[in-house]
């Protein structure tokens, strides 16, 4: 009897790379979830809207280049970047500016630069900077965050008219409906002499950070911890970059309280829980070395904060993933594991 | 402004000295360029690059007065080998100086050999035993496949055979091949 | 894990040890047709002593080790020699081998067999039986155990001998049905083993998913002092180095071997192998296999080197429906077979008739991600990934610098891979082509200083061609005109020397 021939192991995991990007997907559902409760309808028809130009924009691109675009389309890495990007869009943007922000992503950021695997920068981070660079107004008015079903919540048609129409609802008060981000006040207060307690007591502000926001994130938390617990993100990247933010946010906030915002408002506020479990975790541009990994996210911790206390941004976290992006390659040189019996330094 | 001039003309005083001090210190002997041209040819001395042997070639290449593309037997690899370690373009084989083909024994059909002793004169590596008018050999393990003993000899006795591949000598493949034969799946993974 | 010193990465794989593992083992049916392959183990190739035609009894030396890395090989059974020539071997290459066709007479007349009392022999003198019977590593590499047992050349006491009995690859349970039903045998081996190394001490490593194998052992070991430790089942604790280090802690230099930090490590099979040779006088001639899969009645066989697999796989009852592959050995290291018509060897411990269901479907590979799941899982602390990228670039070097020989080919890497990439299959390569590459430059150094004694020896001839033309010619008056000129044409001669061989209008005296 004669037989086919396939080299060893003959036995694969289950988990392929589909597999992971959809576990990505159902772990963001719970942050997902609560933006949508306290921002609307908004939250998801970009989420719809930015997925549906990906796929479009990444079966171009696979057509384009010659590739199996059926097979490839399938990876779902091109979803994982829209919602990343999606998420962290203002819920009522105009279609076009999640359209170009989705094209830079997938164009620029992911194809041009060789596909899946080979994209140096975390193409979600360089749509939503391509954004934030090209277009402030747009992605500075955030909407106020309210419960589901209230009074002041914008419906649906509201919420359509707005992304598609560009027409803002006319029953709100510009100040009634859109604002700054709780990031975005406690930077500008600051600007304006005011103290890290007499900010807080704005009414953006919750029990710990962004009132509405923190709800978010900690559901992009549990989601977070979930990747990490199974496998899906290296654990290393999270505890690095939140462990270096807590550590310079609590020397700089022992150091002068008053100007210095505390550890835990900074690492519950912005996408600093959001960045350290889904966009700094990006396996292509991270680091791949164990220790190189802690680096990397400590990094990145550093660079948000810096931006975030320095910086000309309220959130620094795109930028500082994609400065950290850069490193990615040093770093993975300098930092290689010692090999099974490879004399100890 | 006295001061920009001292300060610079010490910088470049002592960046001489170092320098100078650099060339005496790590000056490198004979001209070890050729010897790694050498190094990378195969050294079956065929003469195919228009050379009295690989050394010959190696040298013309350092003088520049040969194309890195005339050998043949060290085939592609050899060019691409050659061009890093000279910083220049790969390029194509010279069809001139011959084709690149899998490496080959010389067998003496030993019925038929004369001992004329001819092919033993050709040999640039020495590699057939024998005596005037008493049945010659080559010594598999020695011979380059270069070829120069077919021509001499009277009789034609001398033919080249492909080295078959044994289970010693298989090798792995490149996997690419593995996965391009394939048709392209639809669902990656259920 | 009291005790233990967990090694980094590996795997949890499935099992499907209990197929196979629940029935005896069965002495195999006699072949009528013996195939003996020459090259069973790793090193030179042994040389045929027969002819075709020749009668052999069983146990008869056929096939004699060449030089020290070698070893023997003997008739299986009593019968006559068919052939001395190619024939079909289990090898991924699926290329034909030197090997002793065999034709059983069914009378099974054996040579004459000597059992001996080992405590009376120099050392040499018992390693010298070993080799004469052929005894290798039954692990899977078919090392010459031998060689292994010789540590004459080193200084200090030997601190650990192991004895390896994990068998973590799935489907495989032949030394598990070993350990249990001839506990004593191995533990007999051991004794001649530690006999010939002088351990401090001797250890036994059983992964914790063969309760029975260890308890066998414990009773067997009563009174011994050599210590039976369960091990975590985790793929790849049965690797020798990761073994080494799980049980005492000590890690294997990256080029260089076990005995480097003073511990030795068989398998429980060539313990078993020791005990016959030395014991009852019978040179290796079967093996415990373990036929498994998609047959009818998966289980061991102790069966005579040289019978077909296919053979094995009918007295299991034979193939069921829906065999997609032939694997010798397991799914994690073993390779696929195009043919089950190859004959057992000493490195055969499974035969894996895998169907669909037990293999992972082909797909295509996808771009690798830098996910990092490979770095996470390898034993070796790698760092695949990047090996991966070199070896696919064909930059030979940066894969050795990132210590590409340090990899064990455990398959662990190409198992979790969300990519599908056949790593492990680039780092195959990758080795293949730096020992050829190797081979190559040590031919090239030949044939150049061959080429150059060439031209040596020629101008050499010439020079004294020269000397003897010039005492022949009568003195002259203008003779030291003259000399000057021969002078200048040697001269002439050293610098075109190159070209006077080319020319090669010198008579040669090649003798």
């Amino acid at each position: 009897m004669r037989f086919r021939t396939v080299t060893s192991p003959h036995i694969l995991a289950e988990a392929g790379v589909a597999q992971l990007m959809r576990r990505v997907l159902y772990a963001m559902a719970p942050g997902i979830m609560a933006l949508i409760w306290f921002f609307g309808w908004g939250v998801l028809v970009n989420l719809a809207l930015a997925t549906s130009i990906a796929l479009a924009a990444e079966a171009a691109m696979l057509l384009a280049r010659g590739k199996p675009a059926v097979a490839q389309l399938n990876d779902y890495s091109a979803v994982v970047t829209a919602w990343l990007l999606a998420v962290a869009l203002p819920p009522l943007s105009p279609w076009w500016l999640t359209a170009t922000g989705v094209v830079s992503a997938i164009v620029v950021a992911k194809h041009l630069y060789g596909g899946l695997g080979y994209n140096p920068f975390n193409p979600a981070m360089i749509g939503y900077v391509v954004l934030l660079i090209s277009f402030p107004r747009e992605m500075s008015t955030w909407l106020i965050p309210h419960g589901f079903g209230q009074p002041e919540a914008v419906t649906w048609s509201e919420t359509l008219r707005a992304i598609f129409g560009g027409v803002m609802p006319e029953r709100f008060a510009p100040d009634a409906l859109t604002g700054a981000t709780p990031l975005d006040v406690l930077r500008t207060q600051l600007g304006l002499g005011l103290n890290v307690a007499e900010i807080r007591n704005s009414p953006v502000f919750g029990i710990v950070a962004g009132s509405g926001w923190e709800w978010a994130t900690l559901g992009f938390l549990a989601g977070g911890l979930w990747l990490v617990y199974t496998r899906t993100a290296a654990w290393q990247i999270p505890v690095g970059m939140l462990g270096a933010l807590a550590v310079v946010a609590t020397v700089f906030h022992v150091v002068n309280p008053q100007r210095y915002a505390p550890p835990w408002f900074h690492l519950w506020s912005g996408a600093a829980i959001f960045g350290a479990f889904f966009i700094a975790t990006d396996p292509v541009t991270a680091s791949t070395t164990p220790r190189g990994r802690l680096f990397y996210g400590a990094g990145i911790g550093l660079l948000v904060y810096i931006i975030r206390g320095f910086g000309g941004y309220p959130d620094g976290v795109a930028f500082a993933v994609l400065l950290m992006n850069i490193a990615a390659p040093t770093i993975d040189l300098y930092t290689p594991p010692r090999v099974f019996g490879a004399r100890r330094e | 402004m006295w001061l920009a001039v001292i300060a610079l003309g010490v910088l470049a005083g002592a960046s001489g000295l170092l320098l100078g001090f650099a060339a005496v210190r790590f000056k490198v002997e004979g001209d070890p360029i050729v010897d790694k041209i050498d190094a990378i040819l195969p050294q079956t001395q065929c003469g195919q690059c228009g050379f009295a042997g690989c050394r010959p070639y190696a040298e013309a290449i350092a003088a520049a007065e040969a194309d890195i593309n005339q050998c043949p037997p060290g085939g592609e690899n050899g060019i691409i080998a050659l061009a890093e370690l000279l910083g220049r373009d790969p390029k194509p084989l010279n069809p001139e100086n011959g084709v690149e083909k899998p490496k080959m024994l010389a067998v003496i059909d030993e019925q038929n050999c004369i001992g004329c002793t001819l092919c033993i004169q050709a040999c640039p590596v020495d590699a057939i035993l024998g005596a005037a008018k008493h049945m010659h050999t080559v010594i598999a393990k020695e011979c380059t496949g270069c070829e120069l003993c077919v021509a001499p000899c009277p009789v034609d006795c001398i033919h080249m055979t492909p080295i078959a591949q044994t289970i010693a000598t298989w090798k792995w493949t490149y996997p690419i091949a593995e996965t391009a034969v394939k048709p392209p799946v639809a669902e990656v993974a259920a | 894990m009291s005790g233990l010193f967990a090694f980094h990465g590996g795997l949890k794989t499935v099992r499907h040890k209990s197929e196979s593992n629940q029935r005896p083992i069965q002495l195999s049916a006699l072949s009528e047709r013996l195939v003996v392959p020459l090259r069973q183990h790793i090193g030179a190739i042994a040389k045929p002593l027969v002819q075709a035609g020749e009668r052999v009894l069983k146990g008869q030396l056929i096939g004699q080790p060449d030089g020290y890395i070698s070893a023997a090989v003997h008739a299986p059974s009593s019968g006559t020699v068919l052939a001395v020539d190619q024939q079909p071997v289990p090898h991924p290459s699926g290329l034909p081998d030197w090997c002793v066709t065999l034709e059983t007479d069914g009378e099974e007349r054996w040579i004459e067999r000597e059992p001996v009392a080992y405590q009376t022999l120099h050392h040499s003198a018992v390693r010298n039986l070993l080799r004469a019977a052929g005894v290798v590593g039954l692990g899977g590499a078919a090392f010459p155990s031998a060689v292994k047992l010789n540590l004459s050349g080193r200084s200090e006491r030997l601190g650990t001998l192991i004895l390896n009995g994990a068998e973590c690859e799935p489907w495989i349970t032949c030394d598990d049905r070993l350990m249990r039903e001839r506990a004593a045998g191995i533990v007999a081996g051991l004794r001649i083993m530690v006999h010939l190394l002088d351990p401090r001490e001797v250890l036994i490593g059983i992964e914790d998913d063969k309760p029975e194998a260890i308890a066998a052992l414990n009773a067997a070991c009563a009174g011994t002092g050599y210590r039976v430790r369960s091990v975590p089942t985790r793929y790849p604790s049965g690797s020798v180095k990761q073994l080494v280090k799980l049980l005492t802690g000590k890690e294997t230099p990256v080029d260089g071997l076990p005995v480097d930090v003073g511990v030795q490590c068989f398998n429980v099979a060539t313990a078993y192998a020791v005990h016959r040779a030395i014991d009852c006088g019978e040179p290796m001639l079967s093996r415990i296999v373990t036929v498994t899969g998609r047959v009818r009645r998966p289980q061991n066989f102790e069966a005579l080197l040289g019978t077909p697999f296919a053979e094995l796989i009918a007295q299991s009852g034979g193939y069921q429906d829906g065999v997609e592959r032939l694997i010798m050995g397991g799914p994690m290291m073993g390779f696929a077979l195009y043919d089950d018509r190859v004959p057992l060897t000493k490195a055969a411990n499974c035969i894996l008739a895998a169907g669909i269901e037990n293999l992972t479907p082909e797909q295509p590979a996808l771009p690798c991600i830098r996910c990092g799941a490979c770095a996470d899982v390898c034993p070796a602390d790698l760092l695949p990934q990047q090996l991966y990228w070199h070896a696919r670039a064909k930059e030979f070097d940066k894969a050795q610098d990132y210590h590409l020989f340090s990899c064990i080919e455990c398959g662990c890497c190409s198992y979790v891979c969300p990519s599908r990439i056949p790593l492990v299959q680039f780092y195959r390569y990758a080795k293949n082509e730096i020992w050829a590459q190797e081979k190559e430059k040590q031919k090239a150094e030949l044939a150049r200083q061959r080429h150059q004694a060439r031209l040596e020896r020629l101008e050499r001839e010439k020079r004294e061609r020269e000397a003897k033309l010039r005492q022949k010619a009568p003195p002259r008056a203008d003779a030291p005109a003259e000399k000057s000129s021969v002078e200048t044409a040697v001269a002439r001669a050293k610098a075109a020397a190159p070209a006077a061989a080319e020319a090669a209008e010198t008579p040669a005296a090649n003798d």
